[in-house]
């Protein structure tokens, strides 16, 4: 019975690294917060069951007490301590969700674009030049960076079981780590209201081994169909669609904005560099020629991007 | 434009609403003329400047308000109860959930709080009126006309559709081409106006008007409370203000701020509406802590444990509400660094909160409690909101955020804090405060009934959002599949939800049974209380306080009862100056509802001609010689004769 409540509670029930260090992260601070409670509730009780009126006699006149220094120095500084050691934990797990699991640092990762249109997902490969709509292949134990954008609203990108969420903007690329260690398939959502068919706006996440990952990837080949400008851009018009697959990415012909997810939080980053004020804008980069832009020289253009306000 | 873009058409609710609007419009206009009382309306309401009727009216509409949001919130439980429901469509749920928002947080919740301040703080010191009266009234009527222009767009126009944090780009023009973020614009922007003008009203008047004696650490807590949030409306409503003029202009003239083209930026709207939105929740929670800190140290027959800490960690609060507005966007990318930031800013926030916690815990400590309907509130407010508090400080953990961010988990944690902080500390102030304002108190047996009600059916309601949140519900969904397995934990919420409507409903029906059965109050003090505003007669006269009082003490009510001291000076009584009422304040509040309503619409040339009248009712201001009028000693010997059988 509880066990069936806890698989259900997908949150607390993690199938890869980063997912665990959240849910392990969160399990501490109930047991802390749980904690306080109890001193809270135990007094409470206390105070409620013992100094009620009709406990006392008629005459009692209740004293006059100004406070205490040291009792109020005492539920001053536990809570301080107690925010301290929370903080160190939020600091610690915060970093290490953002970067790539500990233990897959020297893989390659995976690098899947995940683009947001009307209340749909396109997923992009560069690596093996392929592209899905509403579904996300994935093999096991290797690290996938996800980088998330939007063509439209704010979106949020989230796969509970694999790791917390991160947004998708129409101005810049935000990116996120996951591995999973399981195989399986995933409930993957945007999680950011946007609009009328933000209910529907799901997608699988199947995480397989990496021969099976082999071998979907060289099907999708085989059987889908190139992915024109034209088609895409039917595509992004359209509200609502069911899994698509493609045996060529958007990137060639729509690349994503400029990245702006490494700034922030690295002491290094290149910021004496051009234009702050002004995303890129999608109309005008269509026009850029990127479509022989390797990996690498996409990693140039996210480090000399500078710090946007409100990052 | 077509009628049929003017008047929302083709739902059957709506249609229903427009009927049920004119009808009891029609009855009230029909009531007034049959019983003669437009004159009566007119002299003693619409143009009162008086602070205890402007603040009946700001309580009279928060809780019309309460009703609206509360129908809101039954709409969206009814629709989420179980899968796949049919009840509502998306557009009209993303509507419902947008204007229940923004009419719970800025319509009811602030309204309250700014009445039960107008009716209390200047009795709490001693003061006969506000320092500026008449900008009072006209901070009621821009609160007024603007909530009005709001509750419009639901029949006219439609409503506003993006969340009532209304992120961009989804609320700019291509993605919500509708009028209703532009109601939500301009609606907001003439109550806020109204609401900066109030903050700076009650700091001059704290700061100024307060009895011979009451030093500021002499204040009563409530009071303390007030001060300390009309400083924060100081610092955050000017924000909102740009935020929603840029938007404004984004919508109605066509300029790109916040767009996804042209070098719009959708954070700057999201960092603008936090760094206002933050200290906003706060502007709500201070004075309910303050009304739970006076309640609480009235029914336990004692002084307020920690005084100075309690005041102290207020102005902590209030510091730090100002630099967490990114836990908003954990999620935006911002990086490890910043992020850890905003975490350790907020989670302090809990230390100054667990002080007040703790000096409550402690002033009940040897007293003598009773459980009077003012003190359950108070009382039910303190294992719940420390509930609230610490789901809150699990929130703040950034990395786990990621993870609980836009769920039901973050709509379970606000209620909790919301409900039991702001609604429940209004509700008792209202029962607390009911004799003063009109002279009987709310009957208990039936207050009694309506408490428990709210409280289970809050709880029932709102703790299973929680599981949810972890079981992967997203916020703002207006439906869901029957295979996510949310179904019986959204229908127990939905009972609970209706169970706390029900109670709601007591609470209603006990003003109208306390009226007609509960006995008049005679002395002026009901509670055994503590602070000055019980030492004069309910319901108190226009001037307030016929002789000034003389503040020893904290707690000078109290004191002067206790030692038997005169609060008030010996010798005759002196003739009083007061202000005259106006009719202005109202007729401006109409004005700028039109201003707003026509440039909704763009209708430019109306809204200017309104605008143009805005400009001619401060002219016609600016000139006028009223210098009020005098009460003189002998009809004030008269009332206060009637009022309490005194000599002199
Ligand atoms: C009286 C009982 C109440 C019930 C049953 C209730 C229920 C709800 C529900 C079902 C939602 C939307 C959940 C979703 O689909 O995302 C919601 C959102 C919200 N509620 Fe309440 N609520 C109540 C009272 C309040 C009060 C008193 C306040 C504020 C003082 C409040 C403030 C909000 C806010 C700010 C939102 C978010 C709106 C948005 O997402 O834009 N609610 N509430
Ligand atoms: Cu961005
Ligand atoms: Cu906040």
């Amino acid at each position: 019975m509880l066990l069936s409540g806890c698989n259900s509670m997908v949150v607390l029930n993690p199938k890869g690294p980063v997912a665990k260090t959240q849910s392990d992260t969160i399990i501490f601070s109930i047991l802390m917060m749980a904690f306080v409670l109890l001193v809270v509730y135990i007094l409470f009780v206390f105070m409620l069951t013992k100094y009620r009126s009709s406990k006392t006699s008629d005459d009692y006149e209740p004293p006059h007490m100004e406070g205490n220094k040291w009792l109020e120095l005492i539920w001053t500084v536990i809570p301080i301590i107690i925010v301290a050691i929370l903080s160190v934990v939020t600091v610690r797990t915060t970093n290490a969700v953002e970067k790539v699991p500990a233990g897959y640092e020297t893989q390659k990762p995976l690098v899947i674009y995940a683009a947001s249109s009307n209340w749909k997902w396109h997923f992009s490969y560069p690596e093996e030049n392929i592209e899905t709509v509403n579904y996300v292949n994935i093999p096991t134990n290797r690290p996938v960076e996800f980088r998330l954008y939007s063509y439209g609203p704010i979106t949020s990108f989230w796969v509970p079981q694999l790791g917390g969420q991160k947004y998708a903007m129409s101005d810049m690329v935000t990116k996120l780590n996951l591995v999973a260690e399981h195989e399986g398939s995933f409930m993957g959502k945007n999680s950011n209201f946007s609009g009328k068919g933000f209910a529907q706006m799901e997608f699988e996440v199947l995480a397989q081994t990496p021969a099976e990952y082999s071998k979907w990837v060289k099907d999708v080949k085989d059987t889908a169909p190139k992915l024109t400008e034209q088609e895409f851009n039917k595509l992004l018009k359209t509200e609502i669609v069911g899994r698509k697959s493609f045996t060529s990415t958007h990137l060639g012909f729509a690349p994503a904005p400029m990245d702006m997810s490494e700034h922030g939080h690295s002491g290094d980053s290149k910021s004496e560099s051009t234009d702050s004020s002004k995303p890129m804008d999608h109309s005008d980069m269509s026009n850029m020629d990127h479509s022989n832009m390797s990996d690498m020289d996409m990693k140039d253009m996210n480090d000399s991007s500078s710090m946007e306000s409100g990052h | 434009m077509k009628w049929d873009e003017f008047f929302v058409t083709g739902e059957p609710m709506i249609y229903g609403a427009m009927v049920s609007i004119v009808l009891v419009s029609i009855a009230i206009l029909v009531g007034l003329t049959y019983f003669k009382k437009w004159g009566y309306l007119w002299r003693e309401w619409l143009t009162t400047v008086d602070h205890k009727r402007i603040g009946v009216m700001y309580i009279l509409s928060a809780l019309i308000m309460l009703f609206r949001g509360g129908v809101d919130a039954l709409l969206m439980r009814t629709q989420l109860a179980v899968p796949e429901s049919g009840f509502l469509d998306s557009q009209h749920y993303n509507e419902i959930f947008t204007t229940h928002g923004v009419i719970m947080i800025l319509f009811m919740a602030m309204p309250f709080v700014i009445g039960l301040m107008n009716v209390v703080v200047p009795l709490q010191i001693g003061a006969r009126d506000v320092a500026f009266p008449r900008l009072n009234a006209v901070s009621f009527w821009l609160f007024f006309a603007g909530a009005m222009l709001f509750n419009i767009s639901f029949v006219i126009g439609g409503s506003p559709d993006a969340g009532w944090s209304a992120y961009f780009p989804l609320a700019s023009l291509e993605f919500s081409p509708t009028v209703g973020n532009n109601f939500y614009s301009l609606a907001l922007q003439i109550s806020g106006i109204g609401t900066l003008m109030t903050g700076v009203n009650f700091i001059v008047t704290i700061l100024k008007m307060r009895a011979p004696g009451m030093k500021l650490m002499r204040m009563p807590m409530f009071t303390w409370s007030v001060l300390i949030t009309n400083v924060i409306i100081l610092f955050a409503f000017p924000v909102l203000t740009v935020a929603l003029a840029l938007m404004m202009f984004d919508r109605v003239f066509g300029s790109q701020f916040f767009t996804m083209a042209n070098g719009g930026m959708d954070m700057l709207w999201a960092n603008l509406f936090w760094v206002w939105g933050h200290p906003e929740v706060y502007i709500v929670i201070l004075p309910a802590f303050g009304i739970f800190s006076d309640i609480i140290s009235t029914f336990s027959k004692k002084n307020l444990y920690g005084y100075k800490s309690m005041v102290f960690s207020m102005v902590i609060i209030s510091l730090l509400s100002f630099l967490v507005w990114a836990h908003h966007f954990y999620t935006m990318g911002a990086g490890a660094m910043v992020n850890g930031f905003f975490s350790i800013t907020t989670m302090l926030i809990a230390v100054p909160t667990g002080v007040k916690i703790f000096n409550w815990l402690f002033t009940l400590r040897k007293g003598k409690i009773t459980f009077t309907s003012p003190m359950l509130y108070a009382m039910a407010f303190i294992p719940i909101f420390t509930f609230g508090g610490v789901t809150g400080v699990m929130l703040a953990m950034a990395s786990a955020d990621y993870q609980y961010h836009n769920t039901m988990f973050l709509v379970a944690h606000f209620h909790y804090v919301l409900i039991p902080g702001t609604v429940f500390g209004v509700l008792a102030g209202l029962h607390y405060w009911f004799p003063k304002i009109f002279g009987f108190r709310l009957n208990e047996r039936r207050a009694k009934t309506a408490f428990w009600l709210i409280v289970v059916g809050f709880n029932v309601a709102f703790m299973p959002l929680f599981f949810l949140g972890l079981q992967g519900m997203t916020r703002r969904m207006y439906t869901y599949s029957a295979d996510t397995g949310f179904g019986p934990l959204n229908m127990i919420a939905t009972i609970g939800a209706f169970v706390l409507a029900i109670g709601f409903v007591v609470l209603c029906y006990n003003f109208y049974y306390s009226f007609r059965h509960s006995p008049r109050d005679e002395h002026g003090d009901p509670w055994d209380a503590r602070t000055l505003e019980w030492s004069i007669p309910s319901p108190v006269p226009v001037y307030n306080f016929a002789k000034v009082p003389h503040v020893e003490s904290q707690d000078a009510f109290w004191h002067a009862k206790k030692h038997n001291v005169p609060l008030f000076k010996e010798g005759p009584y002196e003739e009083i100056h007061m202000p005259s009422n106006s009719g202005q304040p109202f007729i401006l509040g109409v004005i700028m509802f039109f201003a707003g309503f026509f440039l909704v619409f763009s209708w430019f040339i109306p809204a200017l001609i309104a605008g143009i009248g805005v400009v001619i009712m401060l002219a016609v201001r600016s000139f006028e010689r009223d210098h009020g009028y005098h009460i003189s000693a002998k009809e004030i010997a008269a009332t206060e004769q009637k009022l309490r059988g005194d000599s002199v």
